[in-house]
């Protein structure tokens, strides 16, 4: 049925209809809505049966969401940003286990300093964790990706997550499509463990395993999300046959057939991007654009006959890798071996800055004439860095970076341009 | 595409007016985009609001710096925030007040606008007269119905009982329906001295 709904009810109730039987969460900001949401429909009868369980950090959230699924339970969590971070020896205990958790990261940036706002510095920190990764482009494709999530999981017994930008889609009131019960059933199979911890028949899961065997069994993980690869594709199209959207994926490719320049992004920014190429499509400009879903698995083939022909490849990521520059761009370029093409990275949005159609004009603009820095950050305010760099030059005790710059920007009220 | 930018305080309900408006386009059968300018949320400190309301699926998700109208639902951010960044003079301006332009000291500023696309609205009084409670946003939107036309008092109505159900849903309706009568007389008024 067709709703106007903040992003985190749609997919607090797309969640719900995947009828997971434990949901354990702490609340954190920009996710509280979605847990919060959970929380109601599990009291008041309407998610049945299920347990929610209040713990005391993300860190128990997801040691929970790990006993639950090894006995043999659909599990679901949700976090973000220092939260995220909080759960990460659990994360890895999730996917090295093998068990098909679904959790939700409300996309949020990392401290110090402290921020609130939406980046993609939590979930890139964890792509190495073992998990696979999507990335929702709108909060319709939110609320799909998790019903492929649990599938996807459950299928290849590995845990997943769903990323989804902080405040810009879980905030955001749109039309979403939110799908019957009926049609979640036919399409998501009650949950048959591959492994479980069961009373009458006990085992043990989690051996400790010793040189002889330990790469052996984390290989398994590798194979796994390799026939992910696989596996997102086929989810996506049942989904399609089922649901009648095109949701999820590996990569989606916008106007890039014919494109010299071609731009690669992840989640709601794409949005923006799309409009902005269609402007400068009018103009003539060649452009198109690349967004990956699935960052992992990563989808090197895919991304490789997307991007192969192009003359120019500029990677916008929300994510610093500090002291080499992109993450996605990396990724990309391992999917581009050997091939001739100039490649930018452009750093943008870090801790809520708004990405406008504006700022992407000037940048594309000056990508399609190689004006580019290989890494380039937009609508960075080279002053105050090069200010503080001054400071820091001139004395030893130049004091800390966050309260030096606050002070050289002035206050800043809540305005049409986000402070 | 028609873009709104909403400004009030914290407490004022500014977010859930841009939430009751998309829901009024919605249920007009059109696409809109609400969201809030994502702060640190406090009780009086100064809050934005946007949404978009268009015909085609809206994929921007940049904040609304250019809008087509403004709804302001505190005077006393005119002297602190830049409320009007970004508008242009073909703009749309309703601001919850008794007073008029010219007694807020924006005559000089809007001398290039369409005089009958700005309007002020006593909806704070409107609200507490129907509902008890001086809280103005539902009333502006019956308000920002009648001063653009842009989506019926219908919708709004209905956007509202929507968002609240019961005696506050009615009578938050009611301060609405009220919100747009008034904002009706002024149009007509300015738009008959205009042409009288």
């Amino acid at each position: 049925m067709l709703r106007q709904v903040e992003g985190s009810r749609a997919v607090a109730e797309g969640v719900a209809l995947c009828r997971p039987e434990v949901i354990c969460a702490y609340p954190i900001s920009p996710q509280t809505h979605i847990v919060e949401n959970l929380s109601q429909l599990v009291k008041s009868g309407e998610l049945a049966p299920c347990e929610f369980v209040n713990v005391e950090s993300e860190f128990a959230a997801m040691s929970v969401a790990i006993g639950a699924s090894a006995t043999g339970a659909r599990a679901y969590t949700a976090t973000a940003s220092q939260g995220l971070l909080y759960m990460v020896e659990a994360l890895y205990n999730a996917s090295g286990l093998g068990l098909p958790i679904v959790m939700t990261v409300a996309n949020r940036a990392i401290g110090a300093p402290i921020n609130i706002w939406n980046d993609h510095s939590d979930s890139m920190s964890q792509r190495d964790s073992g998990w696979i990764q999507l990335y929702a482009e709108t909060n319709q494709e939110a609320l799909d990706l998790h019903i492929q999530a649990f599938r996807l999981a459950e299928e290849l017994s590995t845990p997943v997550m769903v990323c989804m930008d902080g405040f810009i889609l879980t905030h955001a009131v749109e039309r979403v499509d939110i799908p019957d019960q009926e049609q979640v059933d036919a399409f998501l199979p009650p949950f048959q463990p591959r492994q479980v911890l069961d009373p009458d028949e006990p085992v043990s899961i989690g051996a400790m395993v010793g040189p002889e065997a330990f790469m052996e069994v984390k290989y398994l993980a590798h194979a796994k999300q390799m026939q992910a690869l696989e596996l997102i594709p086929r989810i996506a199209a049942d989904f399609e046959r089922a649901f009648g959207r095109d949701s999820g994926g590996l990569i989606r490719s916008y106007r890039a057939e014919d494109a010299e320049t071609i731009v690669v992004a992840l989640g709601s920014v794409l949005g923006t991007i799309e409009d902005t190429v269609d402007e400068l499509r009018e103009q003539g400009v060649k452009i198109g654009v690349v967004g990956i879903s699935s960052f992992r698995p990563f989808p090197l083939g895919e991304v490789r006959a997307a991007l192969g022909r192009a003359k120019r490849v500029l990677v916008l990521e929300k994510a610093l890798a500090v002291g080499i520059g992109g993450i996605v761009s990396a990724n990309v370029r391992m999917a581009l071996a050997g091939i001739d093409l100039h490649g930018y990275t452009v750093i943008a949005g870090l801790g809520g800055r708004p990405i406008t159609k504006a700022s992407l004009l000037g940048l594309f603009a000056d990508a399609v004439a190689d004006r580019l820095e290989a890494l380039t950050f937009l609508d960075m305010d080279w002053d105050v860095v090069n200010r503080e760099l001054e400071r820091i030059g001139a004395s030893r005790a130049s004091g800390p970076h966050a309260e030096n710059i606050l002070r050289d920007v002035g206050p800043v009220a809540a305005g049409p341009v986000l402070g | 595409m028609f873009q709104v930018r909403i400004h009030g305080r914290g407490g004022q309900g500014v977010v859930t007016a841009a939430e009751m408006l998309s829901l009024a386009a919605f249920n007009e059968g059109r696409y809109a985009q609400a969201f809030p300018s994502f702060g640190s949320e406090r009780t009086g400190a100064p809050v934005v609001a946007f949404c978009r309301i268009d015909d085609h699926e809206i994929r921007v998700r940049e904040p609304v710096m250019e809008p087509d109208a403004l709804i302001i639902q505190d005077a006393t951010l005119l002297h602190q925030v830049d409320v009007f960044g970004g508008l242009e003079p073909e703009g749309f301006i309703l601001i919850n007040t008794a007073k008029s332009f010219d007694d807020l000291g924006l005559g000089e500023f809007v001398k290039d606008f369409h005089h009958e696309r700005l309007l002020t609205v006593p909806a704070a009084d409107l609200a507490r007269r129907h509902t008890g409670r001086p809280v103005a946003n539902a009333a502006l939107l019956g308000g920002f119905a009648a001063l653009t036309g842009l989506i019926s008092i219908e919708a709004v109505a209905g956007a509202i009982r929507e968002r609240f159900a019961g005696a506050v849903g009615e009578g938050n309706v009611a301060a609405a329906m009220a919100a747009y009568a008034w904002v009706e007389d002024e149009r007509r008024e300015l738009t008959g001295a205009a042409t009288g």
